[in-house]
């Protein structure tokens, strides 16, 4: 269990009940849990959908597509029961919010799923848990246990007379799950590859009902704005990126962590005052600002608000939240090479340029590092990238293109110093990087 | 009537276009001749949208579109056809040809490779990679099917025909990334239908065939269209024939030409059981039995016995001394040509064959009615099915092909009787299980008679039946499909329901290539041509073998069948018997004859064949083995050796107006009408006596269910017959059918010779069901 860290300039919403003991039911209930559905329940599901519209709520799982009209996209009626899906697959490199947040305070995703379902009149809500979060299956297990005793889930829940029964399900290991129709066909049982779309999941989803997918993150807040209103949820951040968000600081810092901060807080600050700046009296080299798809921002880039919109002008994007910062020891052939053996890795197969292509860029970078490049791989590379980049049957591709190309067009020179067999000119390769290239 | 499909303006390539609403793009485009390329659309397959070669620019997406899952729009502006779309093919292309091994100069595919064909219109000449290639080895997954796996390209064509199209699911996908491959249902080999389909849809040679694997290149075979030899359904095939030794070698079947009834499909026996032909045992010289023992001798020689021996018994005991027995792998033309030779030449009326189906008893119920006989194609497209008896997923691959994408397609409604849990109930909106034998019952009962069900049925599940029947009686179009169970009464009953419902029609399934024709020609003792009936009645096949044992039977000639085999006859009652066998092999029939002259199968012979929906079609002789000789060729021999005039028994001849409707002709006191009914028809007189087309000609003018469009049918097109205007047909002992029960793996003498077959029945149980032979 990771240790909890903080700073004044945090906004606590999403982790107002970290560490202070809300997986129990009854602590929850205290701390004002399941007050936000009971609010739900008296509410009309227009009224709903429009306060989340109005708080400015944008995805958390790194697409930033507006919640509330997500969810006004599902049909009133439906031939076929309509489902919740809590996307809690958090696989992106960097990101680390969702496990905080299973962790401290489940039962404000489950409150969510349960106001997502009110809002859109399902009855069911399933919980995706990525797979290597086995350990924190169980506080959700027990989370829903408990919720059930309490007969806030099951049938006529908070008698009520509506019914809404939540479940958890256990991924298999798969980044690819996490993109939302991959994540139904795992959840149907079947391999985790993204399906066609249109038909979206709003209107044809889990076994072919209508269905809502939102990130964990995203569900969690959702109580919050129903009780402190769409008005103040909106304010916390800039105009149409309402709230806060949950910053994950890694990398070459002085206190790395999971932080809470507004939406549109300067990255600059977010490093050097919140994260405590670059250890060692070393200098910044580059900033991924939202985990590894996102493309890489030089020093120069990063005084920049960190809301949708504003990191989308520099040519990245916010992305899951995952800050990671590199100070100049880094190599960055070899950082592009982890990120694109674990995008090679991850890559489902289904379509010809991800599979073939993260393969390709993992090969050739492999070669690249030991010193064996070509000037024409940097090229090739690029060209490769660019040829994936918007063709690939899901985003899994781009999110390897997009860093592949920013990592060729920022650091051209520091690929050139791998030629000729030249030795890379970095000492800095951390441990585990070295481990993990020698089994390439 | 259904209202025309609403039509949408797009533009395409600057063309404007109209295309029905809810159509693909890429189907819109290729419907006015632009290609837009794909590896893993798949018409009537499911969408992947996987390769993402036919990515197009559609205005207003912010991304490239892939075609095959774009749904045309109204105002939809495309282009497939500039820089950037260009360059997205080649990238794909190139990307692929990185671990597509290059040994395309000994690849199976290669000359017939999408994939060859891909780089060839968009470029990736060269490759941009220097790692070596991913390499996994070969596999081989069944005694016919090995998989190539680096040359694989992940289309998952094979899957989806696999399990959509054949509803087997044998084929599925392990690992991913780069990893990912296709993988067969039982760790390392399959355990399916071994239809090949997989093989057939791949477009590169990652699936290949083990009956054609590295024996040639696609263009050093001739591919001849022909229809299938095995069972009753009448698959189009393409078969592959190269120049060898011995003749002409059939070396693949396939379907590249989807024009036929079958669409995509072929089943194990059309696609890989043509090896028969080429079988060590096959005979390619006549045999005389001298001194006991069956001794090759000249054609000559052989002709001459038969004709001196058949004249000497007509004329000492008379024509009824001697059978005939025919075939169900003969062309029509044969088939009419036999009979015609027994009772005109042969002055008998013993002749028969191995009868599978009730077609006289369908016939009698159908004469001077409106036609309701359904063809293949029928089934594809019927709103509703209803099949009793029969399992067509091994008897009739085709039509289960039919059935069940009908209902994946186009949802029609499959209701099943059977006294089986047969495998197409997974298809089925109802399935009714019935103790054996008592399809009577429930055809008596859907026809109307509610006493019927009380032998069969527990008082409980009456209302199930009364609610299938009102169901049924309230299908419109409704296609009622049965197999051998149903028999004289029970025809007559499935009719009468069928006549009821508007729009209805009726399929009799019998079980091997011909063995409609061989009915539709009168191979029966008491039936000409057409259900006609003839004079006097002759002797059916089980009377032939007790007065061969009473030695009454003085001569027997068998064309094409073995029925010691099929009927489990003593050998010994024929031993005073003239026997004449004509057949590929040595079967038990031909083991106690007196002469064996080998015969051409139906992949080496002209002519046509009927399935057994009554859809004609022409086979087109493709290949040949030295030696044999075709049936139709043997009977004019043989006639000629009679002293009997050829030109009455094949109307052939220029300036002929000779009388040669000896058939049904001849007993109705016509004459000359054949000659006029050429002229009618701006037909020329054939100028051979072996020409079967011109006995075509004669079957036309006589059975008028078969005057059907010859340029349709010439040009290799089914032509559904019409069984309504047949004669009046007869109502014939039911135990005198005899179902051949067949399975996927076996037909009859073809299969037991075939390689192939017996190569997947072995694999499959260590001793191969024992099947009887025709």
């Amino acid at each position: 269990m990771a240790d909890l860290v903080s700073h004044p300039d945090e906004v606590r919403v999403v982790s107002k009940r970290f560490g202070k003991g809300a997986t129990n039911i009854d602590r929850y209930i205290e701390l004002d849990g399941y007050k936000a559905v009971r609010k739900a329940l008296t509410m009309e599901p227009d009224a709903i959908i429009n306060e989340v519209k109005n708080s400015g709520l944008r995805g958390r799982g790194g697409a930033g597509f507006s919640t509330g009209l997500k969810w006004s996209f599902v049909p009133k009626q439906a031939s076929k029961p309509k489902y919740i899906l809590c996307n809690g697959d958090e696989s992106e490199p960097g990101t680390c919010k969702d496990r905080l947040i299973f962790e401290h305070d489940p039962h404000a995703v489950i409150e969510g799923v349960m106001i997502a379902a009110l809002a859109v009149g399902a009855t069911k809500g399933y919980i995706y848990i990525r797979g290597e979060y086995r350990y924190l299956s169980e506080i959700m297990q027990k989370a829903i246990a408990d919720v059930y005793a309490k007969g806030f889930a099951g049938k006529n829940i908070f008698g009520s007379g509506k019914d809404l029964d939540i479940y958890w399900h256990g991924g298999a290991g798969a980044y690819e799950v996490g993109e939302e129709s991959a994540l139904m066909e795992s959840l149907e049982g079947k391999r985790g590859i993204p399906r066609i779309r249109p038909p979206f999941p709003a209107v044809v989803g889990l076994w072919g009902g209508p269905t809502v997918i939102n990130n964990a993150e995203t569900l969690a807040s959702v109580p919050h704005i129903l009780l402190g209103g769409a008005e103040w949820y909106a304010n916390l951040g800039p105009p149409k990126n309402g709230g806060t968000r949950l910053f994950c600081l890694a990398g070459d810092l002085e206190k790395p962590g999971v932080y809470e901060l507004p939406m549109g807080y300067n990255l600059k600050k977010m490093i050097y005052e919140v994260g405590g700046g670059i250890p060692n009296g070393r200098k910044l080299k580059a900033v991924v600002p939202g985990g590894s798809s996102t493309p890489i921002l030089l020093p120069e880039e990063i005084d920049v608000a960190m809301d949708f919109d504003s990191v989308a002008k520099t040519g990245s994007m916010l992305g899951s939240g995952g800050v990671v910062v590199l100070d100049d020891t880094v190599c960055m052939v070899k950082f592009a090479l982890r990120t694109i053996k674990f995008y090679q890795h991850e890559s489902c197969g289904w379509c010809i340029p991800c599979r073939e292509g993260t393969d390709w860029l993992k090969k050739t970078l492999i070669r690249f590092h030991n010193g064996a490049g070509l000037k024409k791989d940097i090229d090739n590379m690029y060209y490769l990238s660019e040829n994936m980049l918007g063709r690939t049957f899901c985003p899994l591709g781009d999110a390897a293109a997009m860093p592949m190309m920013a990592f060729v067009k920022k650091f051209r020179k520091e690929f050139e110093d791998h030629l000729d067999g030249k030795p890379c000119p970095y000492e800095k390769a951390s441990e585990e990087i070295n481990r993990e290239l020698a089994v390439l | 009537m259904a209202d025309a499909p609403k039509l949408v303006n797009l533009t395409v390539d600057g063309k404007k276009l109209t295309a029905p609403a809810g159509s693909l793009l890429i189907d819109a485009c290729k419907n006015v001749g632009i290609e837009v390329p794909s590896f893993c659309y798949y018409p009537n397959l499911s969408l992947q949208g996987a390769c993402r070669m036919c990515l197009v620019r559609v205005e207003k997406m912010p991304k490239l579109q892939t075609a095959c899952t774009t749904v045309v729009a109204e105002g939809m502006v495309v282009a497939t056809d500039n820089e950037e779309i260009k360059q997205a093919r080649k990238a794909m292309v190139e990307l692929l040809l990185g671990n597509h091994p290059l040994d395309c100069p000994v690849c199976d595919a290669g000359g017939e490779c999408e994939l060859q064909d891909m780089t060839f219109s968009y470029g990736a000449a060269e490759s941009k990679y220097m790692e070596p290639k991913n390499h996994k080895d070969e596999q081989q997954w069944s005694p016919v099917v090995f998989f190539d796996r680096p040359r694989c390209i992940l289309c998952y064509r094979c899957v989806r025909v696999c399990g959509e199209g054949m509803d087997v699911w044998a084929l599925g996908v392990q690992n991913r990334g780069v990893s990912s491959i296709i993988a067969p249902n039982k760790e390392d080999h399959l355990e399916c239908e071994e239809c090949g389909m997989c093989i057939d849809i791949c477009p590169v040679g990652a699936l290949t065939s083990g009956a054609y694997r590295y024996k040639t290149r696609p263009w050093e075979m001739n591919h001849v269209g022909t229809t299938c030899a095995h069972c009753a359904d009448g698959c189009k095939t393409t078969l592959g024939v190269r120049r060898a030794d011995e003749g002409m070698e059939i070396v693949r079947g396939d379907n590249r030409d989807k024009s036929g009834i079958n669409n995509d499909f072929l089943c194990m026996k059309g696609r890989y059981a043509f090896d028969f032909a080429n079988h060590e045992d096959r005979l390619t010289q006549p045999l005389i039995r001298k001194n006991g023992k069956l001794t090759p001798s000249t054609w000559e020689e052989a002709f001459e016995l038969v004709g001196k021996k058949l004249n000497e018994v007509r004329m000492r005991d008379g024509g009824s001394a001697i059978g005939v027995i025919g075939s169900t792998h003969t062309t029509n033309e044969e088939n009419y040509l036999l009979q015609k030779f027994a009772r005109a030449v042969l002055e008998s009326n013993n002749i028969d064959h191995h009868r599978t189906a009730d077609f006289p008893a369908l016939a009698a119920v159908l004469s001077g009615k409106q036609e309701i006989t359904a063809s293949m194609r029928d089934v594809y497209n019927a709103p509703a099915i209803l099949l009793i008896g029969n399992d067509p997923t091994e008897q009739h691959p085709l039509l289960a092909w039919q059935i069940r994408n009908n209902v994946r397609l186009h949802g029609a409604k499959l209701h099943i009787i059977n006294s089986e849990p047969i495998k197409l109930r997974r298809q089925a909106t109802s399935f009714t299980q019935i103790p054996v034998g008592a399809e009577l019952n429930a055809a008596s009962f859907l026809a109307g008679d509610d006493s019927a069900l009380n032998a069969i049925t527990a008082s409980a599940s009456r209302e199930n039946w009364a609610a299938l029947r009102n169901q049924l009686r309230n299908t419109e179009n409704l296609v009622i499909i049965f197999g051998s169970e149903i028999r004289g009464a029970a025809v007559t009953a499935v009719t009468h329901l069928a006549s009821s419902i508007s729009g209805a029609k009726v399929i009799a399934l019998a079980d091997y290539a011909n063995s409609r024709g061989a009915s539709d020609m009168g191979l029966y003792p008491d039936l000409l041509p057409g259900y006609h009936p003839a004079a006097k009645s002759g002797l059916t096949l089980p009377q032939m073998a007790e007065n061969a044992k009473s030695g009454k039977l003085k001569a027997l000639y068998v064309v094409g069948s073995n029925p010691l085999a099929r009927f489990h006859l003593d050998s010994q009652i024929f031993a005073g018997t003239f026997v004449v066998v004509q057949d590929m092999f040595l079967t038990e029939t031909a083991t106690i004859a007196d002469v064996v002259l080998p015969a051409a199968n139906l992949y080496e012979k002209t002519g046509t064949i009927t399935n057994t929906c009554g859809d004609v079609q022409i086979v087109k002789k493709a290949s040949e083995v030295n030696g044999p000789k075709s049936d139709f060729e043997m009977i004019v021999r043989i006639a000629d050796a009679m002293g009997y005039d050829v030109r009455n028994l094949v109307p052939f001849g220029r300036g002929e107006t000779a009388d040669m409707g000896q058939s049904r002709g001849a007993q109705s006191g016509e004459a000359d009408r054949h000659a006029v009914w050429l002229q009618a028809n701006n037909l020329e007189p054939k100028l051979s006596p072996f020409d079967p087309m011109a006995i075509f000609d004669e079957i036309q003018r006589l059975v008028p269910g078969y005057r059907v469009s010859r340029l349709n049918l010439l040009s290799g097109n089914d032509e559904h017959t019409q069984l309504s205007q047949s004669g009046p047909g007869a109502k014939h002992d039911p135990a005198l059918i005899v179902p051949a029960h067949d399975n996927l793996f076996s037909s009859g003498t073809l299969g037991r010779y075939s390689r192939a077959l017996n190569s997947v029945m072995e694999n499959r149980n260590p001793q191969p069901a024992e099947v009887a032979a025709d």
